[in-house]
This record gives structure tokens, C-alpha cells and sequence, in this order.
């Protein structure tokens, strides 16, 4: 993992990654219901998640927001640090998928930054949209 | 359209009491496949200029106050997670102990392209002992009908 020790060097219009998650499997998806103690079935529970009518359990919309945190907190470096995190589930991922996280600088300032942040998986659908406030550590 | 949820609007879990603890941040941090050395070793926390091991991006989720949905009638086969927001006042550190508490703010219906839809927003708050606030994090969820 790297740091970005020029600080919030950033531009506006800078594009950023992207890193990759996965493939994703079912035992990863166990442990983060564990880790993050989200124990909805929909996860693990194959015949729980066709019930709800999905072809399979689905990826936690959460483990992949983690991802794009990841990518945020990569760019943050030890010159800022990670105020806001937001993201929209645009559609969900499955067992298999590989998942890529991109972004965006939309706004650069000495006390911060404002990130543009979207996640897909390996069909290419965008999965989600989300962006990040980044401030810098005094 | 009314919301199934409409009454439930302002019903709150219990505060708990939570410690970040050491073992839960690795655990994360490993289940988020985050390869960050910071959340698994001190020393390299401190080199970087944190107090403590900090806590990864969204280890927030993970602090899970008490559920104020508990006794609603909600089907999680078709429930999904629509939006999240983690808005943090300071960053989070291996050590912390914080009050967490989760209320519904919002319950409302929509006719959508796949039928009736119930949105419901839950905010969990994070506050030192003292009060003062540490993290918000908001929720929304979409129940399909």
C-alpha cells in the first residue's frame, strides 16, 4: 500500500486507480458478515437470497463501499484524512465478480478534497457511485 | 403511497457502549481484503502519525448500535441497501470507546418500476461517553413489496 507523500497534491480532473477486489467468493462473504456483523442471509444463504428472487447470494453493497474507502484512504496518505464516505447501490454483485473501484478529483483546496468515486464488477455494470471528503490532518 | 413504516418513524434502539478493539479492526481490515499494515500494527501506526491503530473506512458500520427495526415486520429477502453515508467528526482509533445508538429518521413509500417500494432511513450516531459526537452514519433501505 502506498502513500502519497507529496500530500493533497491533487488535481481536479485526476483520475485515480483503479484497484480490484476478488473474485469475490462465498467465504469472503461470510467474513464480512462476521467482521462487519451484518448477519442478513441474503449473503450466505443461497435458497434465503433465490426467496427474495435473486439468482444467488449477493455481495454485500458494504464490502464494496470498503473498497472504495480503500482507494480514498490510498490518495489521503498521511497529509489528510477521511471525513465522508458516501455511495449509492446501483445494482449488486455477485459470487465471482471481480470488483474495480475508479475515481475522480472534483474539487482540490489546501484544506481538502473532494473525490468522485464508482465501483463496477466484472461485467462492467457500476455497481456504485459514491465520493469521498478528504481533509487535511493540521 | 403510505409507508408501511410511517408509525415507526422516530423509534430508537438502546445506547450500547462499545470498545474498538484491536482484534475486531484486523478482522475487518482482513475481511475487507485491505492489505494496510497500519490496522495490524502499532508501530507503524505511531511512524505514520496516529495515536493508535486506526480503524479502516467503513469500520464504522461495524460498530452496531442495537437495531430500532427489532419487532417490525420486515422481510429481508427483499429488502436492499440503497445509500450509505459515514460522516466522521475524527478519525477512529483501536482504544475508542463510544456510545452508539441507531433511530429511524425517515420511512416512505414509492411506486417504482418494479412496484411498491418502502424506503426506510436509519441513522446510527456514535458519541464519546462525554457526549460529544463522533460519527454519523446513515442508512437507507428499500423493502420491495
Amino acid at each position: 500500500m502506498t502513500a502519497t507523500p507529496s500530500g493533497l497534491e491533487l488535481t481536479v480532473g485526476q483520475v485515480l486507480g483503479p484497484i480490484e477486489r476478488g473474485p469475490i467468493t462465498t467465504r469472503h462473504l461470510v467474513e464480512y458478515a462476521g467482521a462487519s456483523l451484518d448477519w442478513n442471509r441474503i449473503h450466505y444463504d443461497d435458497p434465503f437470497a433465490r426467496a427474495g428472487g435473486h439468482p444467488s447470494v449477493i455481495v454485500h453493497g458494504m464490502l464494496s463501499m470498503a473498497f472504495l474507502g480503500q482507494l480514498a484512504v490510498q490518495l489521503a496518505g498521511q497529509q489528510a484524512s477521511l471525513r465522508a464516505l458516501r455511495a449509492r447501490f446501483r445494482a449488486v454483485a455477485y459470487p465471482g465478480d471481480v470488483i474495480t473501484v475508479r475515481g475522480e478529483v472534483q474539487s482540490s483546496a489546501p484544506e481538502g478534497a473532494e473525490l468522485k468515486l464508482t465501483a463496477t464488477r466484472s461485467d462492467g455494470t457500476v455497481i456504485l457511485e459514491g465520493s469521498a471528503t478528504l481533509a487535511r490532518t493540521p | 403511497m403510505e409507508s408501511r413504516y410511517a408509525h415507526a418513524i422516530g423509534r430508537t434502539g438502546p445506547e450500547l457502549l462499545l470498545e474498538i478493539e484491536r482484534g475486531h479492526v484486523r478482522r475487518f481490515a482482513e475481511a475487507t481484503l485491505d492489505e494496510n499494515p497500519v490496522y495490524r500494527d502499532e508501530a507503524t501506526a505511531r511512524a505514520l502519525g496516529h495515536p493508535a491503530i486506526p480503524a479502516p473506512p467503513t469500520f464504522a458500520i461495524a460498530l452496531r448500535a442495537p437495531d430500532p427495526r427489532a419487532g417490525l415486520e420486515v422481510d429481508f429477502t427483499k429488502l436492499l441497501h440503497g445509500e450509505q453515508e459515514l460522516l466522521h467528526d475524527r478519525p477512529l482509533y483501536v482504544g475508542d470507546r463510544l456510545v452508539v445508538q441507531a433511530t429511524i429518521v425517515e420511512a416512505y413509500a414509492k411506486e417504482g418500476r418494479a412496484g411498491a417500494m418502502d424506503f426506510m432511513v436509519i441513522e446510527t450516531v456514535g458519541k464519546e461517553p462525554s457526549g460529544a459526537r463522533v460519527f454519523r452514519a446513515r442508512s437507507l433501505t428499500v423493502i420491495r413489496r
